[in-house]
């Protein structure tokens, strides 16, 4: 069990490319820290320099106090699940699980103990004796999950080890690694380019952007208050809908509708309205969002339909039961609108 | 696998028909009457051939001369194929870490194998020449005297070198893909999971690399044993006193120098079962992947 702190962490690749840059983190023990962000802005760089497999270029990150700039990643005392779980294709599931332990010298007792333990845990025990070749692939993502756990290690990092499941196995792979953290109580990094992966499993999640920090917080935090128009259209399914739109006092107006704002703000902005938190109202109401319908996408709990608003892609989420139409009349709920500055996209207030 | 299913009975016949032509003018002919003289001797002038029976075969196992050529060629195969693998696997590893300089040390390093065999025998044997060559003068600086014409071990060292070199080029190129063919990932959880660059190197990529290994081991043997006949042509011929006398080279010293045809024959007879035995080796192994 350990903290991990990052200070003003960068990497600039030998190519040039600077895919991190001054990420500032505290991870408190135990916590389960998941880094959410699109392809290629960094995630699995910044996991691999808590990892040590890319050298630090920038900053400094420790692991229970040390600073490990310099340590070789097996002296750092983590454990890391890969996308392809890199298990050792000639290995039996048992060797697998042994190998680091072997390398450190341990007593074969102590081995034994701890495989046995973990393939308790994670229900591999069938199968101790086959190759990987021979295994299901949610079967290889729980010897990977078991080549984690027998180290014992004080931080656990996971680079997108589900994405190469199926759906459902996703989902109950997903369940399965949230319950093995809360039992084991071990400091985890998480990376994911799924934003509901990243929602479930979170104590906290860190959105990045092109290798810098969006926003960190709670997932309640940042879905309720996305600190910027990146983080408002990534995180929340259906995303949420941005439009331009002209402040006056705090009331945000697109065309001839009118939404009510928490604060006040002036001119030119970006409103966000979550597809979620809008309702329909009667036909030709004084100042609603008029929605040109083009689509519709039955969930079965819900409806969503899509079309447009003043010429802007917009979608609402409508109860299952709702009247369909080609013009919707929609009004959002109270505090449900969210201001951002019409230029860098930042939050208001 | 695909079947293709022709309307014409014919035309499958006709399409394979040259391919036939050639293994039969040029292999199974030659390969029947090689094994047809082996039972025969001729006598010294070529007027009378008789039957012999077994007696070229029982012969040449009680030839003192031909165990050594045996002996010879085990070593000879068995050096070539450990010096050419273990060479090429070096580079590649050198190589495979280098990743940006790697393309054109990689041209660099395949060029010998597009040089004929019979100029690598020559270009040897001019660096080992024991009067004008580079190689024995540096030796001579820390007091070996080489002469391959003269001493046996010399012989067989030039020979070897002479006969790995171009065959690293190849190993090379399959080490080199081999190496490539193994996850990053693999190495780095074996690096996390506390196993250093020697260790990771015996437990994980050498394993992994086994099937390649495998296959260029057969492929190096059968290259040593019958592919090397202008190197050891160009250099030794086989000498001095028999040292670097190979079997291939032996059939055709017998052969068409000394005009031993049964017994020559018979020698034929011994290679084609050689390469019969690793060819069925190299199918049934190779085909079928090594492990995991
Ligand atoms: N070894 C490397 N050399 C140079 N650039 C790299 C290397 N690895 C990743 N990058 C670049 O760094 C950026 C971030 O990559 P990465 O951390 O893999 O993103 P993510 O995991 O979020 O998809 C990308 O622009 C990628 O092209
Ligand atoms: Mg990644």
């Amino acid at each position: 069990m350990a903290a991990i702190t990052l200070k003003s962490v960068g990497k600039t690749y030998a190519g040039g490319v600077n895919a991190v840059r001054g990420i500032d983190l505290d991870i408190a023990d135990g916590e389960f820290l998941v880094l959410v962000g699109p392809s290629g802005c960094g995630k699995s760089t910044l996991l691999r320099m808590v990892a040590g497999l890319e050298t630090i270029t920038d900053g400094e990150i420790a692991i229970g106090g040390r600073v490990v700039n310099e340590v070789e990643p097996a002296e750092r005392d983590i454990a890391m699940v890969f996308q392809n779980y890199a298990l050792y294709p000639h290995m039996s599931v048992r060797q697998n699980l042994a190998y680091g332990l072997k390398n450190r010298k341990m007593a074969k007792e102590e081995i034994s103990r701890r495989v046995d333990e973990a393939a308790r845990i994670l229900e591999i025990g069938a199968f101790l004796d086959r190759k990987p070749k021979a295994l299901s692939g949610g079967q290889r993502q729980r010897v990977a999950m078991g080549r984690a756990i027998v180290r014992e290690p004080s931080c656990f990092l996971f680079d997108e080890p589900l994405s190469n499941l199926d759906a459902k196995l996703r989902v109950q792979m997903r369940g399965e690694i949230k319950q093995l953290q809360a039992r084991l109580g071990t400091t985890s990094i998480y990376v994911t380019h799924d934003q509901l992966e990243a929602m479930t499993l979170a104590h906290r999640l860190v959105v990045l952007n092109g290798g810098k920090v969006e926003q960190v917080g709670t997932p309640l935090e940042v879905y309720r208050r996305p600190a910027s128009t990146f983080v408002a259209s990534f995180i929340g399914s259906p995303a949420m809908n941005l439009m331009p739109a002209r402040a006056e006092g705090a009331v945000a107006h697109v065309g001839a509708a009118r939404v009510q704002l928490e604060i006040p703000a002036e001119g030119a902005m970006t409103l966000g309205l979550r597809p979620e938190d809008l309702r329909a109202v009667v036909p030709g109401t004084e100042g609603a969002l008029h929605l040109k319908t083009a689509y519709v996408e039955e969930l079965g709990a819900q409806r969503l339909v899509h079309g447009t608003v003043e010429g802007t892609p917009f979608g609402c989420a409508m109860p299952s039961d709702a009247a369909l139409a080609d013009e919707l009349y929609l009004a959002a709920e109270p505090g449900a609108a969210h201001a951002f500055d019409a230029q860098d996209g930042r939050r208001l207030g | 696998m695909k079947r293709t299913h022709f309307r014409n009975k014919i035309l499958p016949y006709l399409l394979i028909a040259p391919q036939l032509a050639i293994t039969i003018v040029f292999f199974l002919w030659p390969a029947g009457e090689a094994v047809l003289q082996s039972f025969q001797q001729e006598d010294a002038f070529g007027l009378k051939t008789s039957w012999v029976g077994l007696a070229n075969y029982s012969d040449l196992f009680s030839d003192p001369v031909y165990i050594q050529s045996l002996e010879v060629t085990v070593v000879f195969t068995i050096a070539v194929t450990a010096a050419a693998l273990i060479v090429a696997l070096l580079l590649a590893l050198a190589v495979d870490r280098a990743v940006k300089s790697g393309p054109a040390y990689t041209t660099l390093l395949v060029w010998p194998y597009a040089v004929a065999p019979a100029v690598v025998g020559v270009l040897w044997w001019f660096l080992f020449n024991p009067t004008i060559g580079i190689l024995p003068y540096l030796l001579s600086l820390v007091g070996y005297h080489w002469n391959h014409a003269l001493n046996g071990t010399d012989a067989m060292i030039l020979v070897v070198i002479a006969s790995a070199w171009p065959q690293v080029s190849y190993n090379f190129l399959f080490f080199v893909a081999g190496l490539q063919s193994i996850p990053a990932s693999m190495r780095e959880a074996a690096a996390i999971d506390g196993a250093g660059p020697v260790k990771r190197f015996f437990t994980i990529t050498l394993p992994l690399l086994s099937p390649t290994t495998f296959f260029l081991t057969v492929v190096n043997f059968v290259y040593a044993m019958f592919a090397t006949f202008p190197v050891i042509h160009a250099t030794t011929k086989g000498g001095p006193a028999g040292s670097t006398d190979i079997l291939v080279f032996k059939v055709y010293n017998d052969g068409f120098i000394g005009l031993n045809l049964g017994s020559s024959a018979a020698q034929s007879v011994v290679l084609l079962v050689i390469v019969i035995a690793l060819t069925v080796i190299q199918f049934r192994f190779v085909e079928r992947r090594v492990q995991y």
